[in-house]
């Protein structure tokens, strides 16, 4: 498991396309901190005023994870597309097969290696928000619970995007199912934002996304993710057995 | 010639359909140790799902196999470590160095990670590759690549190795090195070889077996073929041709 880990790391690593992710995403990250610090500072003479005003965390951080989920949420496709899709076209899904490692071994091994990639993405967006320490303090519950949610948010993206590309052999066409489904989960969120009850804004995402970025960990949500990670990683690791079962 | 009364591989029965296309039916495979074995048959015979089968790729509809005694179904990663497989297409990462990947193959296939040094060394320099440690494999000549996919089949020092028509593609030249260097695996190791180069089985081969539509039409050693006068050729026409225009199918 930790073999393919290391190996998706590596061939990651070696290519432009993990280096251009980091860096636009710093870009964006970057981007939207000054904006949100700016407006904070402005708006900091009258906050004063009241009696219990929202902290630097609240008006800063929280709203630039809100950003981070956006951003990995177009980067998933990205890099999730090609996992299995692109072993299966350059045969080497073959190699993997043969090899004396479960298939459960190479879905883990896969979705381990990527969930490391997005930990140095979470980790920008950590590292901006720790900077605002230079100019105040920091309300430390509310940001550990924003890196929870937005670690379980990377794993739900994670899941899915491997699940698409198990079942193409086309990076392309997993990259765009994987896109469009993560953005018809976006579009949920968005249509039912209104009514903050019913079944659909249960199945969304973000809106349990939302929960996190507020300071709220609710086992509800925990739940929630847990179950859409499982799910998809066994989804991968079934459909790729069932491949030499029925070809 | 089987030096040795156990066997590296024992198939029996292997069937295997592809929804109502029959691909194999009732085949038997059987591998002693220290033997070269030709697999033979027209394109579209079912020889590369025998392969697949035999390597774990690929379940089978019926039929048991196993490697070294031990049940490929059963317990596919004991029996998995034994084997060594290069499919038709040489399963490389272009992005990788030949080290980098070849130390991928051995993490893969179990190798402590002491040993793995060692066993980088040996199997570079078994397939020729010292020098070119340090490249891409995206650089390598197809000749190349073909040695770093046997070199990925043997990292692990397994029993037995199956190589999937290895000599596909290659110049002449390549041919003959590749050739030499499976007859050096087959004095130590069992070897299956999966061909329609009719001279190659000749010259690499102890046994020979031809399949055709699915089904095994001759197995003999190639020794008693030569006495007898025989050649492979005349053997692989006789027992395929009766039914070449269906072969394709």
């Amino acid at each position: 498991m930790f073999a393919v880990a290391q190996k998706e790391l590596k061939i990651l690593f070696c290519s432009p396309l993990a280096w251009v992710v980091l860096a636009l995403a710093q870009v964006v990250f970057a981007w939207m901190f000054l904006a949100y610090l700016d407006t904070f500072l402005e708006i900091q003479p009258q906050l004063v005023k009241i009696a219990n005003p929202p902290g630097v965390t609240e008006s800063i951080v929280a709203p630039l994870f809100v950003v981070a989920a956006i951003v990995l949420l177009t980067a998933t496709p990205l890099l999730t597309a090609r996992l299995i899709a692109e072993e299966r076209r350059n045969q080497t899904l073959t190699f993997l097969i043969s090899a004396p490692v479960s298939i459960s071994d190479i879905v883990l091994g896969k979705f381990l290696g990527l969930m490391i990639f997005f930990c140095a993405i979470i980790a920008l967006v950590v590292a901006l928000s720790v900077s605002l320490l230079i100019g105040g303090k920091l309300d430390f519950g509310l940001l550990l619970s924003n890196i929870a949610g937005l670690s379980l948010l990377a794993a739900s993206f994670a899941g899915l995007g491997l699940y698409i590309s198990c079942l193409s052999s086309q990076p392309a066409t997993a990259g765009a199912g994987t896109l469009g489904i993560l953005l018809g989960l976006w579009a949920m969120d968005n249509v039912t934002a209104e009514s903050t009850d019913g079944i659909v804004r249960h199945l969304s995402l973000l809106a349990h996304y939302a929960n996190f970025n507020r300071g709220v960990i609710d086992s509800f949500d925990l739940a929630y993710f847990a179950i859409f990670i499982v799910i998809f990683l066994l989804l991968s690791i079934r459909r790729l057995d069932s491949e030499r079962l029925h070809d | 010639m089987i030096r040795d009364t156990t066997l590296a591989i024992v198939a029996r029965g292997l069937c295997r359909h592809f929804g109502p296309r029959v691909a194999v039916k009732d085949i038997d495979v059987e591998l002693g140790h220290g033997e070269v074995l030709g697999f033979l048959g027209p394109n579209g015979a079912g020889k590369s799902t025998v392969m697949r089968m035999l390597t774990g790729n690929l379940a089978p509809s019926a039929g048991t196999i196993e490697i070294g005694g031990i049940d490929l179904i059963a317990r596919p990663e004991e029996a998995k470590n034994r084997l060594g497989y290069l499919p038709e297409m040489a399963p490389l990462y272009r992005e990788l160095t030949v080290t980098e990947y070849l130390r991928f193959a051995a993490r893969l296939h179990g190798v402590d990670s002491s040993k793995i040094p060692f066993a980088l060394d040996r199997a570079t320099k078994r397939c020729g590759l010292d020098d070119n440690g340090n490249r891409l494999i995206g650089s390598l000549s197809k000749g190349y690549r073909q040695r770093v996919g046997i070199a990925q089949a043997i990292i692990h020092d397994p029993a037995v190795i199956i190589l999937d028509e290895p000599t596909a593609g290659l110049d002449p030249n390549q041919v003959r090195e590749i050739r030499t260097l499976i007859r050096e695996l087959g004095s130590e190791r069992s070897v299956i070889v999966s061909t329609h180069i009719l001279p190659e089985v000749e010259s690499v081969c102890d046994r020979v077996q031809i399949i055709n539509e699915g089904c095994t039409v001759f197995t003999g050693h190639i020794a008693m073929l030569k006495q007898q006068g025989i050649s492979v050729e005349e053997v692989f026409v006789r027992s395929t041709m009766n039914s070449e225009s269906q072969a394709d199918i």
